[in-house]
């Protein structure tokens, strides 16, 4: 069977396209890096592609607030062509920016008729830009990306990374969904209660960590998995030992798998 | 057309992180005080829109509805001022018109894309005052919230029409009356038009323009200013020297190409078909090999007197700019790490003890981690490797050193220019920003510069920089040019008078794509302006060159062509201002003759007599002083992991916060060939001896790189030399010693410079209270770079203890030397020995650490350096988790206690080695110190005896903590 194709959005200022492609590759499929001017020429592109992902970065500087001059464009132009590849039960995954990108673009949460976003990736508590190692929980959900992983050791490396839901009830209803799909949790507890800095390295409430749509075939999350596939990667692995592979890898495999 | 404001506020409820972090610099300012400030941001939007159209921007793009709320007017409109009910003082921070303010150019595009007649939009922050007398808001203004040089301040409402800049500009030739000058009025006009040239380089042009029977244009005047300058032609250290010290008297015509290149050309002479060289000082970066396919190029620069007066500025700038080297060598290199040492007077210096015109060492170091932090992190290069280094003398005068690590496919490693090229800039539009950086670069900094040079401070937009970079190794890849430069220091000027150099150009500057109108040829010609680098493209590829740059957004322009004329020419609207000579531009310098001399001081013994305490409390103390202690707020600023190569990082160890020696990256995803980035710096060595400092630096560079398993054989090594005022003899003197010590290492260790760089004149000078002129040198301050490889990168160590059991073996001699140590720096003692470096015994110990390492033998690895064996011991220990019992009488026999804990003599490692491993690793040093000291142990701590004897015993908790505390910010 031919291998599931990829398409590695890049803006100007992506800059994890490169080792986010090379990790797909890792897990059999095809990549192709896609700058978002051709997809503005010409949406229909996407429908020779079955994965999309928005990978990290800083897309125009995340200048005004992180992911939104993308997102912004995403919602205006896009739309359509996002709502159709997910309607054709493709996988859509946004990593870092990405995930910023995916939130505040809408096609992630579902928003209510005045566009109001039921929740937003914003400043971390620290007030920096912070690269650092968290352990995470998988919730069972729907979610492909996640299917089969239960923990997870990745990097985060961002300045505007909490979550925060517009209210009490919309956070009770992604909860509800299982759309919470990954959570910060302390190395040897969960991600339930309170998770303190650095464990939680941003602050987000009830420590999630990335959010899935109602389908379980959107994933955003704020650790860069890519960052994770390669024994190396891992930041004891002098002391540890060298794993079969970095933990990461297995969210690329999954997505790859759903096709396979 | 209206002036519309958008400010943004935080929502109830929600934190405001900037307000915080003011009320932290107010608590700094003035304790107890009971103001309190209120905070907005916003944006100053300029088109033809009607408030609706302004309030959905607001919603849709400008704001975050989940934890922002805003307010939308017209500029005037009162509301706009207020807060709610008595809002106390309103004060405005705009950067100054001109400034880049990256966020409102993107603003700006993504408000286009509404389809909305936007035409301008500049960013501004809003404060109120509540209980603050109209003193402490000044204060406060000048000294947190706005740097002068960058922006302006407005109390009170704003008053602005419009946010349009430029007037149009009207061409005049402007002629320079140079040849009837005497010598007084040459050298007036060099220091009044800021060009910098001595009397005699003023001389050489004023007879080069008489014999041509015509006067300079000002635009041929500062090009030739700009040619010359120190930071372009490095005239002093490529000058002849007469140097003489206690061994005599040694005449250079060329100071660095008879020691430092020569050393290297020495190395490459002697390894004839295994030199692994590729190109060495000739290009923006040097180059070396990597793998059959790629090689490897680095290059380290400095910005020191930007970063001095706008720290954030000066830093983004200085890293955008070092960036650009790599991408500018050869036909472009594909940046993969940064590396970043900066000295900083120390952060608690009172702030009543600053001179005039200098900022708090605290705002320096917070702005130039931050300038860094933020391009390097849009640029997508991980910042794997840096140092910081503290002294009182650094304080006018910061270092930013800033470096970055390329690869680049063999066959793009040259490049060749051809008559008829076009010459082409990409990237970032010309401005007024930058003009005279690379003149001001070469002149001493004093309490004015700030209003002089004003214009040589910038902001970078990283993003402009990093969709050239997509666009340069795409170009590249397909092969759409012949040449590439960057636009760094003397803008236009430089890059493209050094392309051209040997052949001729020919330029129409008002092809220049300008960011406003008004600006004069000269000014397009000389704009430092950052993000852009200049091409040659064959007229054949121009059009496919031109559509890539485009697709990406990237606008890409010819400017002129090279053309086989040996001359330098220069159009405006037709008209031509400048016609000279490639030749005399950059070989008319009249060479440059200085006398250096070197003293060897008086060596005292280590003053010893005040030392009180014992060794517990002085190893605490060194982990706890600026240089020791953690970089852990700075470290995890920086991405360190992006592009997915991170192999070691820069902090290790069992909870991810131990002090690695080197970093380790993989810039091919599917090789297993790694690239080791490490530094050496000691420049309290340098007032001691400027030879040893520099050898030391060296080894410590060496050291560094071998300790995680880098191949001692094929480490290439950077120069940076940052010195005071060097036409006082004595001062460079002690440059020269360190170049003399530069040369033997190298050739000794068969280690190549393949590219360096120098900044000169770093003093400060100013007016104290009594009116008598002050000046501060900087102490001299060699940064070596080192840039290792391995084959395997399974195979690399780190300094961690791994597990108890393990046996713990120093390598390596201990001397008495406690000159310029640690040890001396906390307790107050002067004198000692400074620290030396027998060259042979350090490669036969580097090769014989590798060699273990290859092997398997060695579970952990650190240098011994900062502190000696005491604080290696103790980071080992805590960056492990680990305890050890160590035993030091096999060492103090031969120098004491003291020297054996504390002394920082070179070529030093501690090793863990696991039992089984022991008979084989003390086989691999045979014939090379070796002291088996301890072992590693499970009980939290550190004790160290001698011959039985207890001398230090203390918690790893403690002595983590003491190391953590004083940059945990």
């Amino acid at each position: 069977m031919a291998k599931p194709r990829v398409l590695v959005l890049r803006a100007p200022g992506t800059n994890c396209d490169q080792e986010t492609a090379f990790a797909f590759e890792l897990a059999g499929g095809c990549a192709e890096r896609v700058h978002i001017n051709r997809l503005l020429e010409q949406p229909d592109i996407v429908e020779q592609f079955e994965i999309l992902c928005v990978p990290g970065g800083f897309s125009y500087g995340d200048d005004v607030a992180a992911g939104r001059i993308l997102a912004s464009q995403i919602r205006r132009h896009l739309w359509q062509t996002m709502a159709d590849f997910k309607q054709a039960g493709k996988l859509i995954l946004g990593i870092c920016n990405g995930f910023q990108v995916l939130i505040k673009s809408g096609i992630l949460l579902d928003e209510e008729q005045d566009q109001a976003a039921p929740a937003t990736l914003t400043w971390n508590d620290s007030g920096r830009y912070e690269d650092r190692w968290v352990h995470l929980s998988a919730d069972d959900s729907t979610c492909i990306f996640l299917r089969g992983i239960e923990q997870l050791y990745l990097p985060v490396a961002h300045a505007e990374g909490k979550f925060v839901p517009s209210s009490e009830e919309h956070l009770a209803q992604l909860a509800t969904a299982g759309q919470l799909a990954l959570r910060y949790k302390n190395p040897n507890g969960s991600g339930n209660g309170d998770v303190d800095f650095p464990a939680n390295p941003n602050g987000s409430v009830d420590n999630v960590a990335g959010v899935c749509d109602s389908t379980g075939r959107v994933l955003g999350l704020m650790p860069h998995p890519e960052r994770h596939i390669d024994p190396t990667h891992h930041p004891r692995w002098t002391r540890e030992g060298l794993e079969p592979e970095g933990a990461g890898l297995a969210i690329f495999r999954n997505a790859i798998d759903f096709f396979s | 057309m209206t002036l519309w404001e958008v400010d943004i506020f935080t929502a109830p409820g929600q934190r405001d992180l900037a307000m915080e972090e003011i009320a932290g610099e107010t608590d700094d300012l003035a304790p107890g005080s009971a103001a309190t400030v209120s905070t907005a941001h916003g944006y100053l939007i300029q088109g033809t829109l009607a408030r609706d159209e302004v309030e959905q921007l607001a919603r849709e793009l400008l704001s975050d509805t989940v934890v922002e709320r805003t307010v939308v007017g017209e500029l005037g409109e009162e509301h706009l001022n207020r807060l709610s009910g008595d809002d106390g003082q309103l004060v405005h921070v705009l950067l100054k018109p001109g400034v880049m303010d990256p966020v409102a150019e993107s603003a700006l595009q993504a408000m286009q894309d509404f389809k909305f007649d936007v035409d301008s939009v500049r960013t501004l922050r809003k404060y109120w005052f509540e209980n603050a007398d109209q003193e402490f808001i000044e204060q406060l203004c000048s000294q947190v919230l706005a740097n002068d040089s960058i922006e302006q301040v407005v109390v009170g409402p704003l008053d602005l029409d419009q946010l349009d800049l430029g007037a149009s500009y009207e061409f005049e030739l402007q002629k320079v009356l140079l040849r009837e000058l005497d010598d007084d009025q040459l050298e007036q006009l060099s220091q009044q038009g800021q060009l910098y040239l001595t009397l005699v380089e003023m001389q050489t042009i004023q007879s080069f323009f008489q014999q041509l029977g015509r006067d300079p244009t000002d635009v041929e005047l500062e090009t030739l200013a700009q040619t010359w300058s120190e930071h372009c032609s490095h005239k002093t250290l490529a000058g002849r020297i007469a140097y003489r010290d206690e061994n005599g008297e040694r005449h250079f015509e060329n100071m660095l190409k008879e020691t430092i290149f020569a050393a290297t050309q020495e190395i490459r002479k002697a390894l004839g078909e295994q030199d692994w060289c590729v190109s060495v000082f000739e290009d923006n970066a040097g180059i070396v090999r990597f793998d059959e396919n790629y090689n490897v190029v680095f290059k380290v620069e400095t910005h020191n007197h930007p970063s001095a007066l706008e720290p954030y500025g000066g830093a983004n700038t200085g890293i955008g700019g070092v960036i650009r080297d790599p991408l500018g060598t050869g036909l472009g290199a594909k940046p993969v790490c940064n590396t970043d040492v900066f000295c900083f007077a120390p952060p608690d210096t009172p702030m009543d003890e600053l001179p005039p015109g200098v900022l708090h060492p605290r705002r320096v170091m917070k702005g130039v981690v931050s300038g860094v932090r933020d391009y390097g992190n849009r640029m997508g290069i991980p910042t794997v490797n840096g140092a910081l280094y503290f002294d009182p003398r650094y304080l006018g005068n910061p270092l930013v050193y800033c470096g970055n690590v390329g690869i680049i496919p063999c066959e793009k490693s040259s490049k060749q220019t051809s008559p008829g090229d076009w010459v082409v800039t990409i990237g970032g539009r010309t401005g007024r920003d930058g003009i005279h950086g690379a003149t001001f670069s070469s002149a001493e900094l004093t309490s004015e510069s700030e209003t002089i040079s004003g214009g040589a401070v910038q902001i970078g937009n990283a993003i402009t920089e990093k969709m050239l970079m997509d666009v340069l190794l795409e170009a590249r890849d397909r092969g759409l040019y012949s040449a590439v430069t960057d636009c760094g220091a003397g803008g236009f000027s430089s890059a493209v008078g050094e392309m051209g150099e040997h052949l001729g150009v020919e330029v129409d500057l008002e092809k220049a794509p300008l960011k406003y109108k008004g600006l004069s040829y000269t000014e397009i010609w000389i704009s430092e302006a950052q993000e852009r680098m200049v091409f040659s493209v064959p007229e054949q590829h121009w059009q496919e060159f031109y559509q890539l740059c485009h697709s990406e957004g990237v606008e890409a322009t010819i400017i002129g062509r090279f053309v086989d004329s040996g001359r330098l020419v220069l159009r405006y609207e037709g008209q031509e201002v400048a016609d000279l000579d490639m030749q005399f531009l950059h070989d008319g310098r009249p060479p440059v003759v200085r006398e250096a001399f070197y003293e060897v001081p008086e060596v005292t013994p280590f003053q010893d007599d005040q030392l009180e305490g014992d060794a517990g409390q002085w190893l605490t103390s060194i982990l706890g002083s600026l240089n020791v202690a953690s970089k852990e707020w700075v470290i995890r600023q920086y991405d360190h992991e992006v592009q997915g190569g991170s192999v070691l990082k820069p902090l290790v160890g069992v909870n991810n916060d131990g002090p690695g020696d080197a970093a380790v990256v993989r810039p091919i995803l599917s090789s297993r060939r790694g690239l080791v980035v490490s530094c050496g710096m000691n420049p309290y060595y340098g007032d001691l001896d400027t030879y040893h400092m520099a050898a030391s630096a060296i080894d410590e560079a060496l050291r560094n790189c071998v300790a995680v398993g880098a191949n001692p054989d094929q480490i290439a090594i950077l120069d940076n030399f940052c010195w005071g005022y060097t036409d006082r003899a004595e001062t460079l003197g002690t440059l020269v010693r360190a170049a003399l010590a530069c040369y033997d290492m190298a050739v000794a260790m068969q280690t190549p410079f393949i590219s360096g760089k120098d900044s000169l004149n770093n003093e400060f000078s100013y007016q104290d209270q009594d009116g008598d002129r002050q000046t501060i040198s900087i102490p001299s301050t060699l940064l070596i770079s080192a840039l290792g490889q391995v084959d395997d990168v399974a195979r690399c160590v780190t300094m961690d203890l791994k597990q108890a059991g393990n046996i713990v073996y120093q390598v390596g001699r201990t001397h008495d030397e406690l000159g310029g140590s640690h040890l001396g720096l906390v307790t107050g003692c002067s004198g000692g020995h400074v620290p030396q470096v027998d060259p042979g015994i350090s490669l036969a110990t580097f090769r014989a650490i590798h060699q273990a390492i290859c092997q398997g033998l060695i579970r952990s690895c650190h240098d011994l350096s900062e502190g000696g064996l005491a604080v290696a011991a103790a980071e080992m220990a805590f960056a492990g988790g680990l305890g050890i019992r160590m035993d030091i009488g096999a060492l103090s026999e031969e120098v004491g206690e003291r020297a054996a804990l504390f002394a920082e003599s070179n070529s030093r490692f501690l090793c863990e080695v696991a039992p089984p491993q022991v008979a084989a690793f003390e086989q691999a040093f045979e014939g090379l110190a070796l002291t088996r000291v301890g072992e590693v142990v499970d009980d939290g701590q550190l004790s160290i005896e001698v011959a039985g004897r207890p001398l230090l015993l203390r918690s790893l908790d403690e002595l983590k903590e003491a190391w953590q505390q004083p940059l945990r910010w």
